[in-house]
């Protein structure tokens, strides 16, 4: 074992770790609004919309990422329309080209995500908002999205979790975040293992954190099922009571 | 060159190619799957009726597997599987490079990491499983092994189905990565077509849909699976 080296690739890996995260989360992020607009399309009603919804569900969870990072990255270029257009600015550019295909993909699995929390909202709770006169998008604002948000939490993690995940295919198109600077390392030293161990660490570390996160956000937003504090003070008491008797 | 001579089986056709790719895919997944399998029926055993110890060492392995990137764990597979059959290799008196080929080292590494999914997926099922089957085989006096083949096993199989399922979605779509190593599947054929004619839109849409066709006959392979598996379960 050579401490030394492990230090060294630690080192050399730790300035990919913004780009791997800014990846995640601008991508999430920008994902989640079209994801919530794919879920108020399938639940409109409304059949165009649906199917529009279903189609694009289907295209983007049926076929692998890496296909579709290729396909907007050298796949675009081949129209001399797309290169001579404003969108060439962006689609010219690998970063770019990642996030739009991570924020397409993920939007598809996120919109069924959405679309469970949407639909367990209970009635009675519209029902409520409508008798105190709330109706339209204030009724979606102030009850249905945030009761949607704190059902969809604990799955949404998991998308993101798979986000950071997905990001290392980036490297594939030419980015230097984590994976790509670990293969730039292995082709350079010809230690593999190392190498690799220390990047996949690093990964490990960024989902323990993030696992943490997610919970301590779900733990804030779920205060009705926790137990009231005044309960465990009582309990607290009865027990240090019933010692003394 | 119009997309469908291109993709077509004529001259300067790429059709049976891609197909060979589709094939080649088809295959990667399929061994991946199955090592999939094997790995997660041992890493559940070991969580439902292993020690500590076994428990231990099956939570560590579905934690890490599902923690990093599979693109790490093929390029780990692919170039350390390389490093030690050189090593090895180097004991033996051999001087020479010698790689691990990329479809083993791609099956293995697919395998691995959709082992840490089979393995959920097969606790989840056994779970499943009511006592009073097991306890009614106990009864009729069936040995412990025989108790497995004939009661255990087909019950754990058909509640694990669905998510058996999605697992093998997942393999499908991981397998693309496994291009990198080189093996000419689908995704790989495609780079290769698209170098060649310079027309990689045409190219990697074409493997967007063949990798459809794969997913969706697949759900539907599935669902008739899940159908006539479940036959004998009262639907309420």
């Amino acid at each position: 074992m050579d401490m030394q080296f492990f230090w060294e690739s630690l080192v050399t890996l730790i300035p990919g770790i913004p780009l791997t995260l800014q990846l995640a989360f601008l991508s999430t992020f920008l994902g989640a609004f079209i994801a919530l607009g794919l879920a108020m399309m399938r639940l409109s009603g409304i059949r165009p919309l649906d199917w529009f919804a279903r189609g694009y569900l289907f295209v983007f969870r049926g076929s692998p990422l890496l296909v579709q990072l290729f396909l907007i990255y050298y796949g675009l270029s081949q129209f001399p329309a797309v290169r001579h257009s404003f969108a060439w600015t962006f689609l010219r550019d690998p970063y770019w080209c990642a996030i739009i295909a991570l924020t397409l993909n993920t939007a598809a699995y996120a919109s069924e995500v959405i679309r469970g929390g949407l639909l367990s909202v209970p009635h009675g709770q519209v029902e409520a908002a409508r008798a105190c006169g709330m109706s339209g998008f204030k009724l979606f604002r102030r009850i249905v999205l945030p009761l949607a948000i704190r059902q969809a939490l604990p799955a949404y993690g998991t998308e993101l979790i798979l986000m950071v995940k997905a990001t290392s295919l980036a490297s594939i198109i030419t980015i230097m975040e984590i994976t790509g600077l670990a293969a730039k390392l292995v082709s350079e030293t010809y230690r593999v293992i190392e190498v690799f161990v220390v990047a996949g660490a690093i990964y490990l570390a960024i989902n323990f954190i993030l696992t943490r996160i997610i919970m301590a956000f779900e733990y804030k937003l779920t205060p009705h099922l926790r137990e009231p504090r005044i309960t465990k003070v009582l309990a607290l008491e009865n027990e240090s009571a019933g010692e003394i008797s | 060159m119009s997309f469908f001579q291109l993709m077509g089986f004529g001259e300067g056709g790429w059709g049976a190619f891609m197909l060979m790719g589709a094939l080649v895919t088809m295959a990667l997944a399929l061994c991946g799957f199955s090592i999939g399998a094997c790995f997660g029926a041992f890493a559940a055993w070991a969580k439902i009726s292993g020690n500590r110890f076994t428990r231990t060492i099956a939570d560590i392995y579905t934690t890490v597997l599902r923690g990093i990137p599979d693109l790490l764990v093929i390029y780990l597979f692919y170039f350390g599987g390389s490093a030690f059959l050189t090593w090895l290799g180097r004991l033996f008196g051999s001087d020479g490079f010698i790689g691990l080929p990329g479809f083993l080292a791609g099956a293995m590494a697919i395998g691995i990491t959709s082992g840490a999914q089979h393995t959920e997926v097969f606790r989840g099922a056994y779970r499943a499983v009511a006592k009073g089957e097991i306890e009614a085989a106990v009864a009729c006096g069936m040995p412990r092994a025989m108790r497995f083949r004939r009661i255990v096993a087909p019950l754990v199989l058909r509640h694990a189905l669905p998510g058996l399922g999605n697992v093998w979605q997942i393999v499908l779509k991981e397998s693309a990565l496994v291009s990198v190593t080189g093996v000419v599947e689908l995704l790989r054929q495609s780079q290769v077509g698209a170098g060649s004619t310079r027309q990689p839109f045409d190219f990697y849409f074409a493997a967007a849909i063949l990798y459809l066709c794969i997913t969706t006959i697949s759900s539907i392979s599935f669902h008739t699976a899940e159908k006539r598996f479940n036959k004998g379960v009262r639907r309420s």
